[in-house]
C-alpha cells in the first residue's frame, strides 16, 4: 500500500477528521424512514462509545484524582473523586525525595540516542537494501527475518553476560549500543516506503556523479523524512517505556530509567500505603510521552494504521 | 560489459555494504553469537559467574518436571484468551467509529491514550485499582450491588484481572488497525450489497469481517508473540509471581532463576524452549492463513 492513498483515506469516509456534519444528507433515493433509523443508530453508537470511553478513561483520572489526596480521602468510603484540598504538596515531596528527575535525565539519554543514531542506521540501511546493487542481498534479508523471530527474553542472558564482562552492567549501555545498530523492523518500513521513490532519480544523480553517501544524504532522506519522523516518535516512545531490559542492567537508584525508578517507588512506598506519592510519580511518568501524543496524534495514529495494515 | 561500468558497479557494491554494515554487524553481535551462546550455556551447569559445567540435555529434562515453570507455562496460554475478546471488542469499536458522528476524533484520541502510555505506569495504577477495598474496580462494581473480590490476591480473580487490564491498554491499538481497514474498503461492495438487500450484519459478515482479515492475521501473530513474552504487569502486579504461583509468566519464571536464583543455564533452556514454542506457534499461524486464504479465494 502506498503512503498516499493511506493518508488520503484516512479522513473518516471523505469528510475531515472530526469535521463531521450532524444533519447529514441521505442519499435522494433512501426513503425517510432509512434516514430516521440511521440517526438512531448513530446516537445508540454515540451513547456506547461514550460509556467506553469513561471506562477508558477513568482508572487514569483516578490516578491523577488519587495524587492530589491526602492519605484519609484515598481510603474514604464511598470514593472521593475530587479532593477537598489538592494536595500539590505531594508533587514537591515526589521530586525532592525520589529518582524521579534522575530516571527523567535517565531515560531521556538512552530513548533520544537510540532513537536518532538508530534512525540513521537504519535507513541508510533500508537504501542500500531498496535501491542499491546490494551483494548478498538473500543472504542479509533472511538473517534479518531470523533476527526478528527470535524474541528478546531468549538473547536477555547471554547478552546480559556479555555486556558484564566488559564491566557495563549499572550504565546505559547496554540499553542503548545493541539499539543503535538498527531496528530490523523499522528498517523493513523504511525500504517499503522507499519502494514509491522511483530508481531514475536515482540514476539521474548518479549520472551527475553524485556520490552514494551524497544520494543518500541530500537526495533520499529528504524523501523519506516523513516515514522517518513516524518511526522515531513511535521508537521513542517504545524505548521510554521499556522495562525489562532496564530492570536487567540498573541496580544503583541514580542510574535507572524513570519506569523502574516508578516501579520501585510503587515497592517502597506501597508499605508505607503512602499511595498518593506513587500515583503522582506514576501519573508524572506518563506525561510527556502523554504531551508527545496529544500534539502528534493524527501524525502517530496514521503511521500506526500504515505500519499494521501493510504487515 | 565495459571496465568502466563494472568498476561502477564494485563501488556501488561496497558503498552499499558500507551502508548496511551497522545492522549486520548488529546482528552477528547481539543476536546471532548470542543464539549461538545460550544453545552451549543451556547445555550447562552454570550460575553465570563460575565455570560452566557441562551437563548435556539434564536442563531440558529437568524444565519437563519443574512444577512452577509449567504452571508459568499454562498462566502465559491462559492470558491469550485475552486475544479474541480483544480483537472482538476493538473490531466492534472500530465498526462503530466508521459511522459519522459527533466527537469521533475525541473518542479515538481517549481510546488510544491507553496504549500509548507507560506500562509500567499503568501495572501500577491497575494493582492499586485492584485493591480489594479501596480500589477503583470494586468501587465500580459496588454501585451495581457486587461485592467485589480482592482481585490480585485470589488464585481464581488474579489471572483475570492481568487480561482485563491488558484488553483495556490493548484495545485502541486494534481499534484503529481495524478501523484504517474498514476504511479502505471500497464503499461501493457494501452499495451493492444493500441493493441486494442484505442487511447490516450481513453485511458485516460477508464484506467488512473477509475484508478485515489480513488485519485480524496480523493482531492475532503480533499479539500471541507479545502476549508470549508478558512481563512487566507480572512483576510489578504480582511481585512474588501471585498466590501460589497463579500470576507468574514464563519470561517472569525465566528471569528470577536467572537474576534472582543466579541459575543461567537452566534459566537459558527454558528461555530456548519458550523462543521456539513461540517461533512454532507463528509458523503454524502462517500456514493456516494460507490454507484459509485458499479456501476464501
Amino acid at each position: 500500500m502506498s503512503l498516499t492513498t493511506a493518508q488520503s483515506r484516512d479522513p473518516l469516509n471523505g469528510t475531515p477528521l472530526g469535521g463531521v456534519p450532524l444533519g447529514r444528507k441521505a442519499p435522494s433515493r433512501t426513503p425517510m424512514s432509512r434516514t430516521t433509523s440511521t440517526r438512531i443508530g448513530d446516537w445508540l453508537v454515540f451513547v456506547l462509545l461514550s460509556a467506553g470511553a469513561i471506562v477508558m478513561i477513568a482508572p487514569l483520572v483516578w490516578m491523577l484524582s488519587t495524587s492530589l489526596k491526602t492519605k484519609n480521602e484515598v481510603f474514604a468510603l464511598p470514593p472521593v473523586w475530587i479532593p477537598e484540598v489538592p494536595q500539590w504538596d505531594t508533587y514537591v515531596r515526589m521530586w525532592q525525595d525520589s529518582n524521579i528527575l534522575t530516571g527523567f535525565q535517565n531515560s531521556f539519554i538512552v530513548a533520544a540516542s537510540v532513537t536518532v543514531l538508530g534512525m540513521i542506521t537504519c535507513s541508510m540501511a533500508a537504501f542500500a537494501i531498496a535501491k542499491m546493487r546490494l551483494p548478498f542481498r538473500n543472504l542479509i534479508f533472511i538473517g534479518m527475518l531470523t533476527g526478528i523471530m527470535i524474541p528478546y527474553p531468549t538473547l536477555m542472558i547471554p547478552q546480559f553476560v556479555m555486556f558484564s564482562r566488559i564491566g557495563w552492567v549499572d550504565t546505559l549501555l547496554p540499553l542503548i549500543v545493541p539499539a543503535i545498530f538498527g531496528n530490523i523492523l523499522v528498517i523493513f518500513f523504511l525500504r517499503q516506503y522507499l519502494e514509491n521513490v522511483p530508481n531514475s532519480i536515482i540514476e539521474a544523480a548518479k549520472i551527475d556523479g553524485a556520490t552514494f553517501w551524497q544520494i543518500f544524504w541530500r537526495l533520499i532522506f529528504p524523501i523519506i523524512r516523513p516515514a522517518v519522523a513516524a518511526q522515531f516518535i513511535l521508537w521513542f516512545m517504545m524505548v521510554w517505556n521499556d522495562y525489562l531490559a532496564p530492570i536487567l542492567y540498573l541496580n544503583t537508584p541514580e542510574r535507572q530509567t524513570l519506569q523502574v525508578v516508578i516501579a520501585n517507588m510503587n515497592v517502597q512506598y506501597a508499605t508505607q500505603r503512602d499511595y498518593p506519592l506513587i500515583m503522582a510519580a506514576s501519573f508524572v511518568a506518563l506525561l510527556p510521552i502523554l504531551a508527545v501524543f496529544l500534539i502528534f496524534q493524527r501524525q502517530i495514529i496514521e503511521s500506526v494504521a500504515l505500519t499494521g495494515t501493510k504487515g | 560489459m565495459t571496465g568502466s561500468a563494472s568498476r561502477l558497479h564494485r563501488s556501488e557494491h561496497r558503498w552499499a555494504l558500507a551502508f548496511v554494515a551497522a545492522p549486520v554487524i548488529g546482528y552477528l553481535l547481539f543476536t546471532l553469537y548470542p543464539v549461538g551462546f545460550a544453545v552451549y550455556a543451556s547445555l550447562t551447569n552454570w550460575n553465570g559467574l563460575g565455570i560452566m559445567r557441562f551437563v548435556g540435555l539434564d536442563n531440558y529434562v529437568r524444565l519437563f518436571s519443574d512444577a512452577n515453570f509449567l504452571e508459568s507455562l499454562y498462566n502465559t496460554f491462559f492470558y491469550m484468551i485475552g486475544i479474541p475478546i480483544g480483537l472482538a471488542v476493538s473490531l466492534a469499536l472500530a465498526v462503530a467509529m466508521n459511522r459519522k458522528i459527533v466527537g469521533l476524533t475525541a473518542f479515538r484520541t481517549i481510546y488510544y491514550v491507553p496504549v500509548i502510555s507507560s506500562l509500567a505506569a499503568i501495572a501500577i495504577l491497575w494493582q492499586w485499582a485492584y485493591n480489594g477495598d479501596f480500589g477503583l474496580v470494586n468501587q465500580a462494581l459496588a454501585l451495581v450491588g457486587i461485592d467485589g473480590p480482592n482481585w490480585l490476591a485470589s488464585t481464581f480473580w488474579a489471572k483475570p484481572a492481568i487480561i482485563l487490564m491488558a484488553i483495556w491498554k490493548g484495545l485502541g491499538f486494534s481499534m484503529i488497525l481495524y478501523l484504517a481497514a474498514i476504511q479502505s474498503v471500497p464503499r461501493s461492495l457494501y452499495e451493492a450489497a444493500q441493493l441486494d438487500g442484505a442487511n447490516g450484519w450481513q453485511r458485516f459478515r460477508t464484506i467488512t469481517l473477509p475484508m478485515v482479515r489480513p488485519v485480524t492475521f496480523f493482531l492475532v501473530v503480533t499479539n500471541v508473540i507479545g502476549g508470549a513474552q508478558l512481563f512487566t504487569e507480572i512483576n510489578i502486579m504480582t511481585p512474588t509471581g501471585g498466590p501460589e504461583y497463579s500470576t507468574a509468566s514464563a519470561v517472569w519464571h525465566i528471569w528470577r532463576q536467572a537474576f534472582k536464583y543466579q541459575q543461567m543455564g537452566y534459566a537459558t533452556a527454558m528461555a530456548i524452549v519458550l523462543g521456539l514454542l513461540i517461533l512454532v506457534v507463528t509458523l503454524i499461524q502462517f500456514r493456516l492463513n494460507r490454507r484459509n486464504s485458499f479456501v476464501i479465494d
